[in-house]
C-alpha cells in the first residue's frame, strides 16, 4: 500500500498553505506519505514538499493539466489510485479540492468525509471530525474504503517542518483533452497585497459599525499593520464597502486564523459560524450588549473610530 | 428549456441546535429552504422570465415535511415539484443516487443546485450528481447566461473568480451572492396550493459515510470585556495582542 496522499493545491506553482498542513497532518499516521502535484511544469515543486516530509512526489506533468479542470483531474488520480493503491488520499477543502474529491468519490463508489477539522486514519478507515450547522454541532464520522476520501478545512493542521527524501515519482498521463468538459475561458486572480482570508494568521473585520468606505480605511489601517487580511460583516459587503470575497460567515469564508478582530460587527449567529473557531478573538464594538463580546476573549466596548487609530498607534510603539 | 432545481429543507440557519438522545433535535426547529438553493430558485425563475426557460421544477429529497420547501419554491414561481421520500440520515452519496434517479426521468436541461448544505456543510451532493448522470458540474457560480444550449458562468475560484463555459445539460451550483431571492407574493402561495407534486420513494441504497458521534462543540466563553477610555482601553489590547497572542508587528 502506498500510504498517505496528499492532493497538491496549486495554481501557476503557487501552492496553497492547506497543502503543507496536510503534508504535517499526514506524518501523524504513521505511513508513508506523498504529495500528488498535476500540472505543467511542476516537478521543480518536489522540494517544497520534501520540507513538510513528503517521502515521494507523485508528478503528472502535462499541458492538460495547465489548470484545473475536474474531467482530467479525476481520469488522472483514478489511473494513479489502480495502479499505486494508497491507503488514503487528503484534499484540501478549497473550491478545486472539494470539486475533484467528490466527483472522484462518486466515481469510486465511495464515501466522502468533506470538510473536516480532525482526522485519524488507520488501515482502510479514517475517522472525521466535521463540523455541521455552521458549526453549531459536531459529527464524528467513519469513512471506509481504498483509499479513505477526505478533503479538510484550512487553517486546522499546524504546518510542521520536517525533512522527507521527496524521491519524484513521474506518473504516465492518464488523461487526455477529450477529458475536459468546463471550458475555462477567464480567471482573474483578486489582487491584494493582504493575504487571502482563509490561508491568514491574522484577520481583522469590519462590520456596519464602519459606517461607510471610510470605517473601512480605519480597519484596514490595523490590518496592514498586523499584515492580516481583511473581511467584513455581510452587512459591510451588502452595502458594498467590501467584495463579495472578503465576507466572514455561515455564507461567506470560514476562517480559521490565530487572531481575529471583530471592528463594529454584532456578532449575529450566521457571522459566528465563520469565525468562532478562531485561536484568539478581539471585539471592538460600541455596544456593551452585542454579542460578538460573548466569544471574545477580549472586548473593547467602545468605538472603533477612536480605538483602532489608538490601538495602531500603541501596536507602532 | 427545463430547468430543475435541487432544494434541501435545512433548519433556519438562526436556529438553536440541540442534542437529544444522541442526535440532532429537530422538534420545533423552524425549517427553510437551504439558502443557497433559494437562490438557486430564484435564478432558474430569472431563465424562466427571460423566456430563456419554460419550465422549472424543483426536487427535494426527504422527509414528508420536506413538502413545504417544495411549496416555498412553487409559491417563488416554480412549476411543479417533485418530493423523494428519504431518511434523513442519508449520507451525501445516497441523496445523490436518489436525486440523480429521479434527475434521469425528468431529463432536464439545466440542473440547478446550492454549493453546499447549511446544515450539513457537505459540498458534495450536486458533484455527486454530475458524476452518476455523466454531466460537466460547475460551481460556486455568482452570474449565469445562457445562449444557444451553452451556459456561461462566472464562479469564485480559490484565489480569484473564473468564468467559465460548459454545454447544457449541465449541472451549476449557485453562491448566495448570485441574486437576492424573491419573497413568495400572496397570489404565488395561493398558486402554489395547486401545482402539482409527484411523490416518488428513494431508491434503496446503504450509506458509505457512518456517523460515530454526535457532539456539541466546546462553548467559547467570553474573555475580558474592558469599558475604559479610549487610550487606556487601546493599550490594554495592544498589550493583550503582543504579550498574549503574541502578534509581530
Ligand atoms: C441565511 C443568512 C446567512 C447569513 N450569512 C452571513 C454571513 O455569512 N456573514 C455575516 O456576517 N452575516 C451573515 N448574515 C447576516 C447576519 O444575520 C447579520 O445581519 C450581519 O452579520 C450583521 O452585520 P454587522 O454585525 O456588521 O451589522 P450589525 O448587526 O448592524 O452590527 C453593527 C455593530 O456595530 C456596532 N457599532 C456601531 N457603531 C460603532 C462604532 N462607532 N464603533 C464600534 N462599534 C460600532 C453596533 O453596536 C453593532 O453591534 C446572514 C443572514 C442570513 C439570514
Ligand atoms: N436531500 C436533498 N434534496 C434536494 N437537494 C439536495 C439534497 N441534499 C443536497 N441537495 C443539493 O445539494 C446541495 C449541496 O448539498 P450538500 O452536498 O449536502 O452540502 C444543496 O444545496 C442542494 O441543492
Amino acid at each position: 500500500m502506498a500510504g498517505t496522499w496528499v492532493f497538491v493545491d496549486q495554481r501557476d506553482g503557487n501552492i496553497r498553505k492547506v497543502s503543507f498542513e496536510l503534508l504535517s497532518e499526514a506524518k501523524k499516521f504513521g505511513e508513508e506519505v506523498s504529495a500528488v502535484v498535476f500540472g505543467k511544469g511542476v516537478e521543480g515543486l518536489a522540494p517544497e514538499f520534501a520540507k513538510y516530509g513528503a517521502d515521494k512526489v507523485y508528478v503528472a506533468d502535462a499541458d492538460v493539466f495547465a489548470d484545473y479542470n475536474t474531467g482530467a483531474y479525476v481520469a488522472q488520480i483514478v489511473a494513479m489510485i489502480n495502479e499505486y493503491s494508497p491507503n488514503a488520499i487528503l484534499f484540501g477543502h478549497t473550491i478545486n479540492g472539494r470539486d475533484m474529491a467528490s466527483r472522484l468519490a462518486q466515481k469510486l463508489d465511495a464515501g466522502l468525509a468533506t470538510d473536516a477539522i480532525a482526522a485519524e486514519i488507520s488501515a482502510g478507515k479514517g475517522v472525521f471530525t466535521r463540523a455541521i450547522y455552521a458549526g453549531k454541532a459536531i459529527a464524528k464520522v467513519e469513512v471506509t474504503g481504498s483509499p479513505v476520501l477526505a478533503t479538510i478545512r484550512a487553517g486546522v493542521c499546524e504546518v510542521v517542518e520536517a525533512a522527507g527524501a521527496g524521491e519524484v515519482v513521474k506518473a504516465a498521463v492518464a488523461a487526455t483533452d477529450a477529458d475536459i468538459y468546463q471550458v475555462a475561458k477567464n480567471f482573474e486572480a483578486t489582487v491584494s497585497a493582504r493575504p487571502e482570508l482563509t490561508e491568514a494568521e491574522n484577520v481583522v473585520s469590519g462590520g456596519r459599525g464602519c459606517k461607510g468606505p471610510d470605517g473601512i480605511k480605519v480597519v484596514e489601517e490595523l490590518a496592514d499593520l498586523l499584515g492580516a487580511a481583511l473581511g467584513g460583516s455581510r452587512a459591510s459587503i451588502d452595502s458594498g464597502w467590501l467584495g463579495h470575497e472578503l465576507q466572514v460567515g455561515q455564507t461567506g469564508k470560514v476562517v480559521n486564523p490565530n487572531l481575529y478582530v471583530a471592528c463594529g460587527i454584532s456578532g449575529a449567529i450566521q457571522h459566528l459560524a465563520g469565525m468562532s473557531s478562531s485561536k484568539f478573538i478581539a471585539a471592538i464594538n460600541t455596544d456593551p450588549e452585542a454579542p460578538i463580546f460573548s466569544v471574545a476573549d477580549f472586548g473593547v466596548v467602545g468605538d472603533l473610530f477612536k480605538v483602532v487609530p489608538l490601538l495602531c498607534g500603541e501596536l507602532k510603539k | 428549456m427545463k430547468v430543475l432545481v435541487c432544494v434541501k429543507q435545512t433548519f433556519d440557519t438562526e436556529a438553536k441546535v440541540e442534542l437529544k438522545d444522541g442526535k440532532i433535535n429537530d422538534a420545533g426547529i423552524n425549517l427553510i429552504i437551504n439558502p443557497y438553493d433559494e437562490v438557486a430558485v430564484e435564478g432558474a425563475i430569472q431563465l424562466k422570465e427571460k423566456k430563456v426557460a419554460d419550465e422549472v421544477v424543483v426536487l427535494s429529497a426527504g422527509a414528508d415535511k420536506a413538502l413545504d420547501a417544495i411549496r416555498t419554491a412553487l409559491a417563488m414561481g416554480a412549476d411543479r415539484g417533485i418530493l423523494v421520500k428519504q431518511d434523513k440520515d442519508a449520507d451525501e452519496y445516497a441523496r445523490a443516487v436518489a436525486l440523480a434517479t429521479a434527475i434521469k426521468d425528468e431529463n432536464p436541461d439545466l440542473i440547478l443546485a446550492g454549493h453546499v448544505a447549511a446544515d450539513d456543510g457537505s459540498s458534495q451532493v450536486p458533484t455527486r450528481v454530475a458524476e452518476i448522470l455523466g454531466l460537466p458540474h460547475v460551481n460556486v457560480i455568482t452570474s449565469l447566461e445562457i445562449n444557444d444550449g451553452v451556459a456561461t458562468c462566472t464562479s469564485e475560484a480559490d484565489g480569484g473568480t473564473a468564468t467559465t463555459e460548459v454545454k447544457l445539460p449541465a449541472v451549476i451550483s449557485s453562491q448566495v451572492s448570485w441574486n437576492e431571492p424573491r419573497y413568495p407574493s400572496m397570489k404565488g402561495i395561493m398558486q402554489a396550493k395547486k401545482k402539482k407534486v409527484n411523490n416518488l420513494d428513494a431508491v434503496a441504497v446503504d450509506n458509505k459515510v457512518n456517523v460515530v458521534e454526535f457532539a456539541m462543540p466546546a462553548a467559547k466563553t467570553a474573555g475580558i470585556k474592558i469599558e475604559e477610555d479610549p487610550d487606556v482601553a487601546a493599550a490594554k489590547l495592544g498589550d493583550w495582542m503582543l504579550n498574549t497572542v503574541k502578534v509581530e508587528v
